[in-house]
């Protein structure tokens, strides 16, 4: 696999597992603004996990649908960190979005810098969403900020934000559910 | 929670029309919310976000005296214009 399809899978992989446990919390969110709001947020990693597997998947031959959903779950890059199911601990899923959002930022912005235009364009128009996702985690940081939960829960995940090669316990049982209706299966009509 | 109002902005130089309202703790969260209901699919230019506390309600008009004529009802206008068009020889515009 090559240096580029190898920095990027990392990053796909992250905003797809996120993304996805963040919607967990679509229909179950504290109140229904931040209901849409949050779910709105997990859509857009989504959105950026599918933009980023097409990249990697224009170099690979591949699809960007046969990235995410059709590889075994050792093959997944993800930080240990985006692969905890947290629902229904709202204290450790802000946590979580707010260290993410910060490290996200660093990452975005060395992707622009890139000498490969279309990692650098890509980066620009995800770093045009991220700024909303980053505005949402610092409003609730500030909120949150003071409450012991909020402190121990960022104590807590601060650690594994860059914990990778190693699933989480967590992970085999989201690779089910993520990969369950995946297209490639054998007489799927979807 | 506080209830703002949204009104939102179709098109630049358009008046702004009330949209719906988010609850929100406060100003910057809604913002964020009013950004994410009204604002996402391109559907506004501008947004205004007001705490409902802040919207002044007027909602009495007395009219003991029933001053009709103060009112614009009291003029048909439908009928004389018509006149008017036949005697110019004018058709409305729907019939032309």
């Amino acid at each position: 696999m090559s240096e580029r399809a190898q920095l990027l899978l990392p990053i796909a992989d992250d905003e797809l597992v996120l993304g996805w446990r963040n919607s967990e919390w679509t229909g179950i969110a504290p109140f229904l603004e931040e209901d849409v709001a949050f779910s709105s947020i997990a859509q857009n990693e989504i959105g950026h996990a599918r933009a980023l597997y097409q990249l990697v998947a224009d170099e690979l031959g591949t699809t960007a649908d046969e990235l995410a959903f059709d590889r075994a779950p050792e093959e997944y890059r993800c930080s240990q960190f985006a692969q905890l199911r947290l629902v229904p601990d709202w204290a450790r899923t802000i946590a979580r979005h707010y260290l993410y959002e910060t490290a996200d930022a660093k990452r975005i912005e060395a992707l622009k810098a890139s000498d490969d235009p279309e990692i650098a364009g890509l980066a620009a128009k995800i770093e045009r969403e991220e700024a909303y996702h980053r505005m949402h985690a610092e409003m609730w940081f500030e909120r949150l900020k003071d409450e012991p939960r909020f402190v121990d829960a960022l104590e807590e995940l601060r650690p594994l934000v860059d914990v990778r090669g190693e699933l989480a316990a967590d992970f085999a049982e989201l690779w089910e559910e993520m990969t369950m209706v995946r297209r490639s299966v054998v007489g799927a009509t979807w | 929670m506080i209830v703002y109002e949204v009104f939102r902005q179709e098109r630049k130089g358009q008046a702004f029309a009330h949209a719906g309202s988010v609850g929100a703790p406060d100003s910057s969260f809604a913002e964020a919310y009013a950004r994410e209901q009204y604002g996402r699919r391109g559907e506004s230019v501008a947004l205004w976000v007001v705490p409902r506390d802040a919207v002044l309600e007027i909602d009495e008009f007395v009219d003991e005296l029933q001053k009709n004529y103060h009112r614009v009802d009291g003029y048909p206008l439908k009928e004389k214009l018509k006149e008017a068009r036949e005697r110019a020889g004018t058709a409305a515009p729907s019939d032309r």
